[in-house]
């Protein structure tokens, strides 16, 4: 392979090399260092004059007396069965002291579009145990649904709770799970292995590593690492993957720095104009392929910049993924766990997986009542601290406690409390059973009549 | 044609010098803007945007990864142009009309490139039933003949660009789009199919002013703040907020005859959605499945960034072909703002000095254009029809001062502001309805007139103004309490509430809520009107607000919602109510 010594100029995690043979597009890059090390690279612009190549790791060592090795390839990710149950670098280098991945494909990266109309629609009820994710928030089989979170929020429990639980009801086979952490610290990492390692997980998960002072530059391909080895397992292989990415946030941050270093021209707040698109390339790769037994489930948690849901990050992410669920500081300052704020949570695929056949008829409509409900009792909140709780009518005060019982009963629930969709509704039910019948204007009178547990008991009793 | 094809080896052929994303760059070949040209060796479709002296400027709609410099460039010498012809209805297309079933076959489950795939099946065969005869006199946009496509007849128009003459010959029978089926005296042939290019507006006689409003069997837009047949509507709202909801409930039940639906940009579960259930569902007018009416283009957000910018081009050309026939066609683009975004990735990389935010200047001018697509006309072949379009806005953060809506404002006649606070608190769909407006109701009024009842249009400003004097009391219920408005006041709260849960809010997945008509729209408020009047009397005659408040019978109304034939019900409880509170008042 011809090596170049014809770096013109250094700037940030760009290395910019002339009078070349013409080189492809978003081609492999190595760069070989004066002791012989190699850094890996990529190329973002092309022409008979100027290469313009992107480093993966910090750019330190490198020098005008540096040689450059183009590969003529994409970047691919090799792949393999064993894959399960290792450790890897943000880079998809082994570092669990394992031998190398034996590879039994190697994969672009950047991973092809799946054709929409491939598409198979996803409508396989996930249970994951959490009430206000089951029961308002519904997550279904090829959904990509984001935590929004902020510093110091226990997202991380939530999602580990999540990957332990979830399952689908009726279904033996256990979720492959793919991690894959970003700027995160070794502590937080640690947190995930060992819980992994204590739960059995990790011998059905594959997990790669950034963290935090690992080259910033290296994020760009972690999660597109991740998610090649997800379609792998998933549409290859025929597993139902679930893949956690975190934190999105760092991500943004090191699209950002390689944008900066372009000279390109900004979007909002500093973050690239194709931010979207970018995202979009990751977050569009959950699904499920019409004909193929596996399925791809994405949770990507990102921390809002300052709490703020329309900071570019979340406001994109929110554009592409099918809902988020969003964790308020509040109720984690009420000492409820987990504080999930249902209101501005949304599953966008919670029509499709629920109802009869799924979970249970009456889901639906129960869980519109929770949430009109909710909101009335949370509007008045505000109107107490006004006027206090004697100012209110009848009518408000029954709302206002609909809305404290409804944050310590159906939100709060164990670290470990794995509630059946059964009881996440029936637990919905005796909430709303504190409120006259007639305010139940979203359900119909059959439900009603048929699980409200007053009529339930009369039913019962006349039978 | 000749002279042309002479030159073609020395300028026809160049290469690429410079690949930087979507955007490359070559040089040795002569090009004009817009030319469709191939590039590198696996003939990947793009588009000439930029001449710069020997630099030809490419936007490619595919992905460029691997691309070389030094690979060849092809220019074809046309323009991104689309095949109109019967096969389009119940078709699914990328941006640039390669229909994603023949991508499937070709290509697998993903999106590979350097596959080309032609709009139409050119091996299927149609019956086409001629409407001229020999001898006959023909003109652009004339219907020379008709096939039955679905259950939508097919015109088959004379293209807008040949010049017309006598038929010297027609035949009936079963073709191919590419067979001639008409000859004209000046040897003009014709066939099926003709092409179009994208970003040309196909022309039309007139433009007229739109007077029927099309009905969606949403009660919030039907009722509130229609939009006209021919007219132009945004939908701006933040994620979640529910744009895709209403834009699919329009594209399934607004009463237009042709829907053309263009996924811009957006979910590919979404797209998968449509794809399954519209087949499915019936159209409430012919009872066939609403399928057989609709094209749909998806270009989902992770498939090329140029083709996404063409989609919305694809879209209306098809559009207006369709409406060329005379058709009433609605086309909805979810999302506008994808297809802004699309616009300035390109800009930036061809290093195009920004406008605001970075969009490229000529934003406003490229929206305006498009929306400028719409209207109700008269056709070159004299026939009446209309394109409204209804575009998606994604504003940033839910702000609507950022440009894409801005500028979207400036051109559209019709406002649906979505808004988060409502969407969280379920109520749907989440329009608000003291932010939105509707320019149309001037023009639409007659039609209410006339086709719903004389009354419509007065019980449409009495809600409007119960829904302006609510927002101005609930300032001053935040801040003292309800019990402490006045009784009358604390009725205009009970009826604004009524306004807002039984007629506002309608719930798209229930089988009868899901769609509206205007009678049973009309019949409804007028229920809610007849308790605001009896309440008022009441309160008059001396019966206390919360009697008034507590009055049974209405707490049926947003049942009614629910029920198909709701008529007898209704009228039940109208008259328990006009009961109950006769019994209220002989009481006080």
């Amino acid at each position: 392979m011809k090596e170049y010594r014809t770096i013109t100029q250094i700037a940030g995690p760009l290395v910019f090399v002339e009078k070349t043979e013409p080189v492809g597009y978003g081609e492999l890059v190595n760069i070989v260092l004066y002791d012989g090390s190699i850094k890996r690279g990529q190329v973002l612009d092309t022409s008979d004059e100027l290469v313009v190549v992107q480093v993966f790791e910090t750019t330190a060592g490198i020098g005008r007396d540096s040689g450059i090795r183009f590969t003529g390839e994409t970047i691919k990710m090799p792949v393999g069965r064993d894959m399960l149950g290792r450790i890897l670098s943000g880079g998809g280098k082994p570092i669990d002291g394992g031998p190398e991945i034996v590879p039994e494909k190697r994969l672009d990266i950047t991973g092809a579009a799946i054709n929409p109309y491939a598409r198979g629609s996803p409508n396989d009820f996930i249970q994951t145990g959490i009430s206000t994710i089951d029961g308002t928030n519904t997550l279904v089989r090829g959904q990509k649904l984001p935590i929004f979170s902020g510093a110091g929020l226990p997202h991380n429990q939530i999602a580990l709770q999540i990957a332990r639980q979830a399952k689908v009801p009726g279904s033996k086979e256990a979720f492959a799970v793919v991690f894959a952490a970003m700027g995160i610290t070794k502590e937080e990492a640690n947190y995930f292995m060992q819980d992994f390692e204590r739960t059995g997980a990790l011998e059905r998960a594959v997990v790669f590593l950034n963290l935090a002072d690992d080259p910033a530059v290296e994020r760009i391909i972690t999660p597109r690492l991740a998610l090649t080895t997800a379609e792998y397992l998933a549409f290859d292989l025929g597993m139902h993957v679930l893949v956690i990415l975190t934190d999105m946030t760092n991500y943004c941050e090191a699209l950002r720095q390689i944008g900066a270093a372009r000279e390109e021209v900004p979007g909002r707040r500093g973050y690239p104009g194709y931010m979207y698109t970018d995202l979009a390339g990751i977050y569009e790769r959950a699904g499920i392929v019409k004909g193929k037994k596996g399925s791809i489930t994405q949770f990507p948690i990102l921390t809002m910049p300052g709490d703020d849901i329309t900071h570019p990050i979340p406001d994109l992410t929110g554009y592409i993924t099918e809902g988020q669920i969003v964790v308020s500081r509040e109720l984690h300052r009420k000492g409820i766990y987990p504080p999930i704020n249902v209101l501005p949570s949304l599953s966008r695929l919670m029509n499709l997986g629920i109802g009869k056949g799924h979970t249970r008829e009456d889901h639906k409509k129960v869980s519109d009542q929770l949430y009109a409900a909710y909101a009335e009792g949370n509007d008045l909140r505000g109107l107490v601290a006004i006027v206090g709780k004697d100012a209110l009518s009848e009518r408000d005060r029954m709302f206002l406690e609909f809305a404290d019982l409804f944050e310590n009963r159906f939100v709060r629930q164990g670290y470990t409390e794995d509630r059946t969709i059964e009881e996440t509704l029936d637990l919905g039910w005796n909430l709303l059973s504190t409120l006259p019948v007639e305010q139940l204007v979203r359900i119909d009178r059959d439900l009603i009549n048929k699980y409200h547990p007053k009529f339930r008991q009369t039913a019962k009793a006349e039978g | 044609m000749e002279v042309k094809a002479q030159d073609t080896k020395t300028t026809k052929t160049g290469v690429l010098k410079r690949i930087a994303g979507p955007v490359v760059t070559a040089v040795g070949i002569e090009a004009h803007m817009y030319d469709v040209v191939k590039v590198g060796k696996e003939e990947l479709m793009g588009e000439v945007i930029k001449i710069q002296g020997e630099n030809i400027i490419i936007q490619v709609y595919e992905d460029t990864s691997g691309i070389r410099p030094g690979e060849p460039v092809i220019n074809t010498g046309l323009s991104l142009a689309v095949e109109l012809g019967p096969g389009l209805l119940t078709s699914i297309y990328d941006g640039i009309q390669r229909p994603l079933s023949v991508l499937v076959d070709k290509m697998g489950d993903f999106i590979q490139r350097g596959v080309s795939a032609p709009g139409l099946d050119h091996s299927k065969k149609w019956e086409f039933r001629p409407l001229v005869k020999e001898g006959q006199e023909v003109g652009p946009g004339t219907v020379i003949g008709e096939v039955q496509e679905t259950n939508i007849v097919h015109r088959i128009l004379v293209p807008p660009n040949v010049k017309g003459g006598t038929v010297k010959s027609i035949r009936s029978g079963s073709f191919t789009v590419d067979e001639v089926i008409c000859t004209l005296d000046d040897g003009t042939s014709l066939t099926m199919m003709q092409k179009w290019p994208v970003r040309v507006p196909r022309p039309v006689l007139e433009k007229m002013n739109p007077t029927v409003p099309l009905i969606t069997g949403q009660r919030i837009l039907d009722g509130l703040f229609p939009i006209a047949k021919g007219g132009t509507a945004a939908i701006p709202g933040p994620f979640g907020s529910g744009k895709t909801v209403t834009q699919q409930q329009l594209a399934k039940w607004s009463d237009a005859e042709i829907v053309v639906y263009i996924g811009c940009g957006e979910r590919g579960n979404e797209m998968t959605e449509v794809l399954t259930e519209f087949p499915e569902l019936e159209d409430p007018k012919t009872g066939k499945p609403l399928m057989e009416r609709t094209v749909l283009i998806a270009n989902t957000s992770n498939m090329p960034v140029a083709a996404r910018e063409a989609s919305v081009y694809t879209g209306i050309t098809i559009a207006e072909y369709f409406r060329d026939m005379g058709y009433d066609v609605s086309l909805m683009a979810d999302s506008t703002s994808r297809w802004a975004e699309a616009m300035r990735e390109i800009s930036s990389r061809l290093e195009e000095m920004p406008g605001e935010e970075g969009y490229p200047a000529y934003l406003a001018a490229r929206l305006s254009e498009f929306y400028e697509r719409a209207g109700r006309v008269r056709t070159l072949g004299g026939k009446m029809g209309s394109v409204s379009v209804i575009g998606a806005v994604s504003p940033p953060g839910g702000d609507f001062s950022e440009p894409v809506t801005q500028n979207t404002l400036r051109i559209v006649k019709v406002f649906w502001a979505l808004d988060a606070k409502l969407s969280q608190r379920r109520h749907f769909p989440a329009i608000n309805w003291l932010n939105s407006y509707s320019l149309y109701l001037d023009s639409l009024q007659e039609w209410y007139d006339r086709e719903v009842s004389p009354e419509w249009n007065s019980l449409r400003s009495w809600a409007m103004e119960i829904l302006q004097k609510e927002a101005e009391l609930q300032e001053i219920v935040q801040l003292v309490g309800s019990d402490a408005l006045p009784e009358a006041e604390q009725i205009t709260i009970e009826v604004a509430r009524m306004i807002r849960e039984i007629f506002l809010q309608q719930n798209a997945y229930d089988a009868v809520d899901t769609f509206c008509d205007m009678k049973k729209q009309y019949d409804m408020m007028k229920a809610i009107r007849q308790y605001s009047d009896l309440a008022y009397a009441a309160q008059n005659a001396g019966v206390t607000p919360q009697q008034i408040l507590s009055v049974r019978s209405k707490n049926e109304l947003p049942q009614i919602k629910f029920i198909k034939d709701y008529v007898p019900a209704l009228a039940k409880i109208q008259a328990d109510m006009e009961s109950e509170f006769n019994a209220l008042r002989s009481a006080a």
